[in-house]
């Protein structure tokens, strides 16, 4: 596309020209600041077609929603969760802290069938930290772990961002160590009565 | 005294509401929605800002000289009240009816800028030095076209009596002592042979009864807002450049009182262009025929009803001149220095010496 210079109009009437022009427009826009934008989600039809009134919205209040694909706070179903720590592994800014216990009964599957170990007396994840990168959500075995569109949580205390997910109390992550260690101490006990009657049979 | 609670209270009134309808209108021009939270629609924004303004810590800068830099927002604010003294604002109400209001007027709102002066060099900060020299270049600058803007004013009028020259604007002319036998005529020329003395209305609003006086509003509302360092002519205190010109060093109570000035300096130019060319407390509205509208919208003078018509007419105009420059601050740009000097001494100030030598021959024309 061929260029021109733009030329530049000086002289009295041009300038009250465009002074006239310029308190049109503002007055343009003070007159349609009844209508106001609605917070429609992008897909919907009225989405392009408000060109005129109030864009902003009063956030808090409303907001235009988000995609559901997006990178936004995690969230762990801990019910799900299997604990396997490939998450915490993946992690590339290793934000997340899994601590594990294995269970010495039976503590059921997950929603998708996947038979549950491993108890979390600590499963926490650094939303200071987090780039949001969603590799942890890949590799997630059971799809446990997931984004939601919340990308609202500033907090005044850092500490705050810190996200514990365990469903554990500090007792019963006591307990369940303890049930772990007794079972251990058992099975060492038992192993070593049947080394001994292995030993004396012989 | 009770003149002067009355108008303190009616221009804090008018502060509050301009600085709210400020921010609303700032907001719709640029298509967003202004405060909201405090009260219904935001209304109670300005009110919060000035008691916030009030618990703030009042600082005095340490190497400010500190009896200029407490003195000057109290003689600025004084400079812009003392001006509303001769303001009428109905036929039977003006503070102080002095027979030179005019020329008071114009001097007690010079004194402003001293008190500018006086806080960007009491503050002792580089920002308001700057802020103050400019304001004080630009608003003596534009006293210059202003004045002869008001000037032809009052040499159509022949009176430096505000209240004389409302009456002359209206229906009630005849109403005023030492002008009963005078009359109206259509644009001011007896030729035309179109009698308006008893029509009123816009017909005779100072704009109409000399045309030449449009030209002379237009400069002075151009002058005015200089004078009110209102953008687009807001060197002064240009916040992108000079953070807030010569207030910079202020905060709390002092901050409060210098934006008050600063607003009601906006108020009170607009009232002197309402009272000087736009007809003052009179109705616009002209008697027509049997169907008097100039004076079912006037009320009788001396009365309640004519007090609060000449309030609510003046106010009402007041109001659409505040809008404008409102207007003019969220349209147009910030002027360069060079440009604000050219636009006064150049194009201001010729037309306006023009305006006053055509205004001279057309009052030998009126008589
Ligand atoms: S999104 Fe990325 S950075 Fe955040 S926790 Fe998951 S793997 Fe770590
Ligand atoms: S990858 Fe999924 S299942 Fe494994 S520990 Fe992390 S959240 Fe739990």
């Amino acid at each position: 596309m061929e260029r021109t210079a733009v030329k530049h109009k000086t002289g009295f009437w041009d300038v009250v020209k465009s002074l006239g022009s310029g308190l049109s427009l503002t007055w343009s826009h003070f007159l349609k600041a009844g209508n106001r934008r609605t917070p429609e989600y992008v897909s919907d039809e009225n989405y392009f077609k408000q060109k005129d009134g109030l864009v902003t919205l009063k956030y808090p209040y409303e907001a235009i929603p988000v995609p559901d694909n997006g990178r936004y706070r995690l969230h762990n179903e801990i019910d799900d969760c299997i604990v396997c720590d490939l998450c915490a592994k993946v992690c590339p800014v290793n934000c997340i802290t899994i601590e594990s216990v294995k269970a010495t009964e039976d503590i059921g599957t997950t929603s998708d069938g996947t038979k549950k170990r491993l108890y979390a007396p600590t499963f926490d994840i650094d939303m200071a930290k987090c780039c949001y990168c969603g590799l942890c959500t890949t590799v997630c075995p059971t799809d446990c772990l997931t984004m939601t569109p919340v990308y609202d949580f500033s907090e005044v205390d850092i500490k705050n961002m810190v996200y514990h997910f365990t469903d554990l109390t500090p007792e019963q992550a006591e307990e369940k160590k303890q049930m772990f260690a007794k079972q251990q101490e058992e099975m060492a006990a038992a192993k070593a009565a049947a080394l001994a009657a292995r030993k004396s049979n012989k | 005294m009770l003149a002067f609670l009355l108008t303190l209270m009616l221009l804090l009134g008018i502060v509050i509401v301009l600085a709210y309808a400020e921010r609303k209108v700032a907001a719709f021009m640029q298509d967003r929605m202004g405060p909201t939270e405090a009260g219904p629609y935001g209304s109670l924004q300005a009110v919060l800002d000035v008691l916030k303004l009030l618990q703030k810590e009042d600082i005095v800068p340490a190497a400010a000289d500190k009896k200029l830099f407490k003195l000057a927002p109290i003689l600025i604010f004084a400079a812009v009240f003392a001006g509303f003294a001769v303001i009428p604002f109905a036929p039977s109400i003006v503070p102080a009816g002095i027979g030179i209001g005019v020329f008071y007027l114009l001097a007690i709102i010079s004194l402003d800028v001293v008190g500018l002066l006086m806080a960007g060099w009491g503050s002792n900060n580089k920002y308001a030095m700057l802020g103050a020299m400019r304001s004080v270049a630009q608003i003596v600058s534009y006293e210059i076209p202003a004045g002869l803007a008001i000037l032809s004013a009052v040499m159509i009028c022949q009176s430096l009596d505000f209240q004389e020259i409302s009456y002359q604007q209206g229906a009630l002319m005849n109403q005023f002592p030492g002008m009963e036998y005078d009359m109206n005529w259509l644009f001011g020329i007896r030729e035309l042979g179109i009698n308006t003395t008893t029509i009123g209305g816009i017909t005779t609003w100072n704009i109409f009864r000399a045309p030449m006086l449009l030209v002379a509003f237009v400069i002075y509302f151009i002058a005015s807002l200089a004078e009110s360092n209102r953008a687009p002519f807001d060197i002064p205190e240009a916040e992108s450049e000079l953070v807030a010109g010569f207030h910079v060093e202020y905060s709390g109570f002092r901050f409060a009182v210098l934006f008050l000035a600063e607003y009601s300096m906006m108020v009170l130019v607009s009232l002197v262009a309402v009272v000087l060319f736009l007809g003052s407390w009179n109705t616009p509205l002209p008697n027509i025929g049997p169907v008097s509208l100039a004076y079912w919208t006037t009320g009788t003078v001396g009365e309640l009803s004519g007090i609060l018509w000449g309030v609510f007419w003046l106010l009402s105009k007041t109001f659409v001149l505040l809008f404008l420059q409102l207007q003019v601050r969220w349209t147009y740009p910030r002027l360069r220095v060079d440009q604000l000097m050219h636009l006064c001494w150049k194009v201001l100030t010729p037309i306006a010496l023009g305006v006053v030598l055509l205004a001279g021959l057309w009052r030998l024309l009126m008589i």
